[in-house]
Parts: C-alpha cells; sequence; structure tokens
C-alpha cells in the first residue's frame, strides 16, 4: 500500500447561503457599471454558487451573466461570449471581474443603442456565504474514497470537485490534487476525472458520474 | 417510534439529514425563538410547525412564541399586509397605535426569553417591533420577511422600516422581493413539506373517491389549476387556455380549485365572470373548498395530468411546487417566483398568455411519454430546492453566517 505524501483524504462538506446585495442591472451599461464595484463574492456567486443548485442535462450556459444576456437582453452573441469565460482559467475573482468587463465593454462599442429589459427580468447581483465544515471522515487510499463516494452529500461534492477548482493554484479539483500525492501511481484514474465536465449535469448525477468512475477504474486495476 | 428526522431521511435521503447534522455540530445547545403572530392556518405556521421540532431534534434549543393583539392589531396588520404587496392603503392612526401598544403588551410577556436567546427569528411584519423592546437582547435578531415587498406602499413601508433597521439580518423569498437595508439581506426561498397532508402520498382510492366527488372522469385527461379566484391568477385566461386547447383534445377536462369568496368582495366578482366563462360547460368543473381541504387537494393535484398555474403575477407560488412534488409538469406564468420552479421543457413551460397555455397543452397531452419524463424532473427538482429540509439548512447557514461577522467563506472544526 503506498503512502500519500499529502496525507489522508480530509472530506468536508458546505453549505451556501445567498444574500441580496441590493444591486440591479437593467441594461448592459448599468451590468457594466456595477461590475466595476461589486463585491467580488458576488462573481463567485453567479459563476460558481449556481452549481450548487439543481440543473439540468442541457444546461446552456456555465454562468449566469450568460443566460441573462440570452433571456433577459436577448443578445445571443454577448451570451455566447460571456459562455465561455471559464475562471479556472484566470488568476482570480478581480481577473474574472475584468475579463467579464472587457466582453461587456465590446459589446457596448459594437451597439448603437441599449436594449432595456422588463423590470421583473433585470440582473440581480447576489453573493453568498459559503460554510465549510469538517465531516470528520479520513481516506487513507483511493480504493475507500471508491467505497465513500456514492454516500456523500452534494455539499461535499460541490466542495471537492467544483468550489476547489477556485482554491487549488492549478485549477484541479481536490480528488486529482490528493490522487497526484501517490506520485503517478494513479495518472490514469486522474486523467479519466480530468475528462469530467462538471457543467452539464446535477449534483447528484455528478456524484453518480464520480462514483461509477471510481468503481470502474478499481474493478478494472483489481483484475489486473 | 421513529423520529422526525427518520421520517424526513425516508422521503429526502439519508445524506441530507446527515448534512444538517453535520451543519448543526457547532450550534448546539443555542437557544433560538420564532416569534410570529398565529399558531395555525397561513403559510408561516406550516413552515413553524415542522421546523421547530426538527430544529429541537437537531440540538438547538428551540421555541415558538405567538403574539397577540385585539381587533384592531389584526385590522392594522392585515392593512400592511396588503400595503406591502403594492396597495396603496394608508393607515389610519388608530390602528398604529394599536400595532405599537400590542407589541408593548407582548413584549412584557417575552422579554426574559427573548433578551436571552441567542438567536431570535422574528416572522412577518406583526412581530417586529419587539427588537426595540428588548434593549437588552444579548443575540442575533432576524427578521424573516415572508411576503412579496418589492413594489411597498411607501408610506406604510417607511413606517415599518424605523423597526426593522436595527434587525442583524433579514430575509426575503427572492432578490427581487429585498428592500434597501442596512444589514445583510439573506435569500430563502420558502418550501413545502414532504410529510404535510397536501403533500403526502394517497391510498389510489382516496385519490378516486375525489374524483368520484366531483364527477371527474379518470379515463379522460385533466388539467388543474388551484389558486384564489383572483385576477392576479387569470382564472378566465385559464379558461380561454382549455377552450382552445379542447378544440384539439375534445375529451379534456378543467379543474379550477378555489376558497369560497364570501369574504372577499373583488373575489366574488372574479367567481361570478369565472361562472359567466364556464357557462353550461359540464367538463370544467368550479370547485369552493374550505381552507382545511388539503387532501382534497392533494388528491386532485395527483389526478391531474398537467398542473396549470397561469399567473399574470406571483410571489412564490407554492401551488407550482405542489405540483411538481406529484409528478406533474406545469404550466406557469412567464413571473415571480413561478420562473425559479418551472423551466422551459424541463419541468414544465412558462407562458405568457391563454394562447401559450393552450399550446403547452396540446404539446404535453400528446407527448405523454415527454410529459411523464417532465414530471419526474419537476418532482426531484422540488426534492433537491424546495422542500423544507432545504429551508431548515439555509436557516442553519444563516445563524452560522451571523455568528461570524459577514466573513464570505466559514471553515468550521
Amino acid at each position: 500500500m503506498t503512502a500519500n505524501n499529502q496525507g489522508a483524504f480530509v472530506l468536508r462538506d458546505c453549505a451556501l447561503i445567498a444574500i441580496a446585495t441590493g444591486q440591479r442591472a437593467q441594461n448592459l451599461k448599468e451590468l457594466r457599471d456595477i461590475l466595476l464595484g461589486i463585491h467580488s463574492g458576488s462573481l463567485y456567486f453567479h459563476f460558481w454558487g449556481g452549481l450548487l443548485q439543481a440543473r439540468f442535462e442541457e444546461r446552456e450556459y456555465n454562468n449566469d451573466f450568460a443566460a441573462w444576456a440570452r433571456h433577459s437582453l436577448h443578445d445571443t452573441v454577448l451570451a455566447e461570449r460571456l459562455s465561455v469565460v471559464d475562471p479556472t482559467e484566470l488568476a482570480d475573482l478581480e481577473a474574472l471581474r475584468q475579463e467579464l468587463i472587457n466582453i461587456v465593454e465590446q459589446r457596448l462599442d459594437e451597439h448603437e443603442s441599449l436594449t432595456w429589459t422588463a423590470p421583473d427580468q433585470q440582473f440581480e447581483f447576489i453573493r453568498s456565504q459559503i460554510v465549510v465544515f469538517d465531516t470528520r471522515r479520513r481516506v487513507e487510499q483511493p480504493e475507500q474514497l471508491a467505497v465513500l463516494l456514492p454516500t456523500l452529500s452534494t455539499g461535499s461534492v460541490f466542495y471537492h470537485f467544483i468550489d476547489a477548482r477556485r482554491r487549488s493554484a492549478a485549477g484541479l479539483d481536490d480528488f486529482r490534487t490528493w490522487l497526484g500525492g501517490f506520485g503517478t501511481q494513479y495518472a490514469a484514474l486522474v486523467e479519466r476525472l480530468a475528462a469530467l465536465d462538471p457543467y452539464f449535469v446535477s449534483l447528484s448525477e455528478l456524484r453518480a458520474e464520480l462514483a461509477a468512475l471510481f468503481a470502474a477504474y478499481f474493478e478494472v486495476t483489481s483484475h489486473e | 417510534m421513529s423520529s422526525l428526522l427518520e421520517d424526513y431521511a425516508a422521503v429526502v435521503g439519508e445524506d441530507v439529514i446527515d448534512h444538517l447534522r453535520q451543519l448543526t455540530a457547532p450550534l448546539k445547545g443555542m437557544r433560538v425563538v420564532h416569534v410570529n403572530s398565529t399558531r395555525v392556518g397561513g403559510g408561516v405556521a406550516e413552515i413553524l410547525e415542522k421546523l421547530v421540532p426538527l430544529m429541537r431534534e437537531l440540538g438547538l434549543d428551540t421555541r415558538w412564541e405567538v403574539i397577540s393583539g385585539g381587533m384592531e392589531f389584526y385590522q392594522c396588520t392585515k392593512g400592511f399586509h396588503n400595503a406591502l404587496q403594492g396597495k396603496a392603503i394608508d393607515i389610519p392612526p388608530a390602528l398604529l397605535g394599536a400595532y405599537e401598544q400590542a407589541n408593548a403588551h407582548n413584549a412584557e410577556q417575552l422579554r426574559p426569553q427573548l433578551e436571552e436567546a441567542d438567536v431570535v427569528f422574528i416572522h412577518d411584519p406583526q412581530p417586529a417591533p419587539l427588537l426595540g423592546l428588548c434593549p437588552n437582547r444579548r443575540g442575533k435578531w432576524i427578521w424573516r420577511c415572508h411576503i412579496d415587498i418589492s413594489r411597498p406602499h411607501r408610506p406604510v413601508w417607511r413606517y415599518l422600516r424605523r423597526f426593522i433597521n436595527d434587525y442583524d439580518a433579514s430575509v426575503f423569498s427572492l432578490a427581487a422581493f429585498a428592500q434597501p437595508l442596512p444589514h445583510p439581506a439573506y435569500l430563502i426561498p420558502p418550501s413545502i413539506d414532504p410529510l404535510s397532508e397536501k403533500n403526502i402520498e394517497l391510498p389510489p382510492e382516496e385519490v378516486e373517491q375525489v374524483r368520484q366527488r366531483f364527477g371527474i372522469d379518470p379515463a379522460r385527461p385533466l388539467a388543474l389549476q388551484v389558486s384564489r379566484f383572483d385576477r392576479f391568477k387569470d382564472p378566465l385566461g385559464v379558461i380561454r387556455a382549455y377552450k382552445l386547447a379542447k378544440r384539439f383534445v375534445p375529451a379534456l377536462q378543467l379543474v379550477l380549485a378555489g376558497g369560497s369568496a364570501s369574504d372577499d368582495p373583488e373575489g366574488e366578482a372574479v367567481l361570478a365572470e369565472v361562472r359567466t366563462a364556464v357557462g353550461d360547460d359540464p367538463d370544467i368543473h368550479v370547485l369552493l373548498l374550505p381552507p382545511d381541504a388539503h387532501r382534497t387537494i392533494n388528491a386532485l393535484q395527483r389526478s391531474a395530468d398537467i398542473v396549470l398555474q397561469k399567473s399574470l403575477r406571483e410571489g412564490f407560488g407554492l401551488t407550482v411546487t405542489e405540483g411538481m412534488w406529484k409528478g406533474r409538469p406545469v404550466i406557469g406564468g412567464d413571473t415571480g417566483g413561478i420562473r425559479l420552479q418551472v423551466v422551459n421543457y424541463h419541468t414544465g413551460f412558462l407562458v405568457s398568455t391563454p394562447e401559450g397555455a393552450a399550446l403547452r397543452m396540446r404539446y404535453l397531452l400528446h407527448n405523454s411519454a415527454r410529459a411523464l419524463e417532465m414530471g419526474e424532473k419537476a418532482r426531484a427538482y422540488v426534492r433537491e430546492n424546495f422542500l423544507n429540509t432545504r429551508q431548515l439548512r439555509e436557516y442553519l447557514t444563516l445563524i452560522v453566517g451571523l455568528l461570524h461577522a459577514q466573513e464570505e467563506r466559514i471553515e468550521l472544526g
């Protein structure tokens, strides 16, 4: 049995709560102006926080700004540009803020006039508080993780597989980071995890996919 | 005897209850008091009826106190309710005086435990002045607003705001409902109780009895809207949608189920218009049900092929949640909280006109496999988002959040 140079995997869980900022945008210029000064926690919520809520397989956009551009401003071009913003490729939330402002300003330059949404279709800026707690469960070996995965709460799945990408300098989920501590022994498993796109399934489905992926890996390797 | 938590675990899953236990661990023994103005009837009492014992089982020392007042107090708070939802009515000073007096009187009784509590939840405007009447309070005070105050009648909101400003936080159901206040405004959507009479699983015989009682043919398709006879619920639009759809689905039946309108002159007028629009169509059933007909409504929802909530304006729309919980696709008006629940092509359809509603009814009735799939998704969506265990989780998260002075990320243990 190989030891992990990072120690045991500490299983955590989290809960998130939304807080209204009271800031609302009814057109693109207002969106840009609010983006300039909004609490960075609001950017986190509109990119990441939404992922803690239930989703559907045909999820259109990976963030709330893109969805608003499409469904409230009816600006498909802007929605498509916003939807390719991947926060894990940016250094931090301030870089994300700048990227959003750049895209919005480019679109403002292209437009002759502003489109206004209906009053009840404004973009509501929301921020969040996230409470992270230790489940007191520890995992020494990846095989044990495979057994535990189907029983994890969706909060744990969110914390380790999605939120982790913001916490880790390399933009990796916690499972890959931890498996990396065994050297190259689990490189194939790491590769499979990297191919799992968390944006298009609900957290329950994601849990099932993770569990299936670990189970399949250990099923095969135990027979090799 | 099984505990309440075990009963919920059977519905929502063991992982959800485990999550609640973990989240509560640092809060064990904390004294929490909820205050509202009625023990029975109404949405708030319904929520607290389960929330309070659940919090107790999780190890929080939780109490539920109810304030009371005279006729003028209730007249005043009824006026608040209407004014906060946008009706331009002014409250006479005598009623405001009765409101403040009733709160002062209740504070005499409640002050010791409210001042000692670690967390106090004040529900809606009725007990809002209690904070100012408990000068030696030591805990965190939260004002929980259950109503849509997105466009309040300003003079009444200005009057109430001075009682609310000093709270540590407020809670609104939707971001659009939140008013600017000098403290954090948390967002916690409402929820339904899967173990209540209105939502519990029913034996098929009971559902069949209800169908028989109202002359509904189980062999033919049924669309249902449960709501007050109120213009904002657009019952006339529902009848028009039914008539448009019936040209293509001649077997279609419609049930409009609401409360009796005897104490509401406007409701009576709407009901009269509904009856005129129904005419002599034997396939439209207009049902006036008593306020406690929870099992009947449950059975009607389980009998329906499609649940409608074609509101023109809506707060949250818990009838949508209830319909979805019974595994029915919902055709809802594109407004308010309905938008949070009805996800186009997933859990149902959002519509803006009777014509739109008719089109979607035809679609769902001709694609029963799709309707079934949407209904299953709707139920799963409610299980993950709109059951009272989720609301409880958010209350617990809020308490932890408030105890950590607004940090964005709180790491416990």
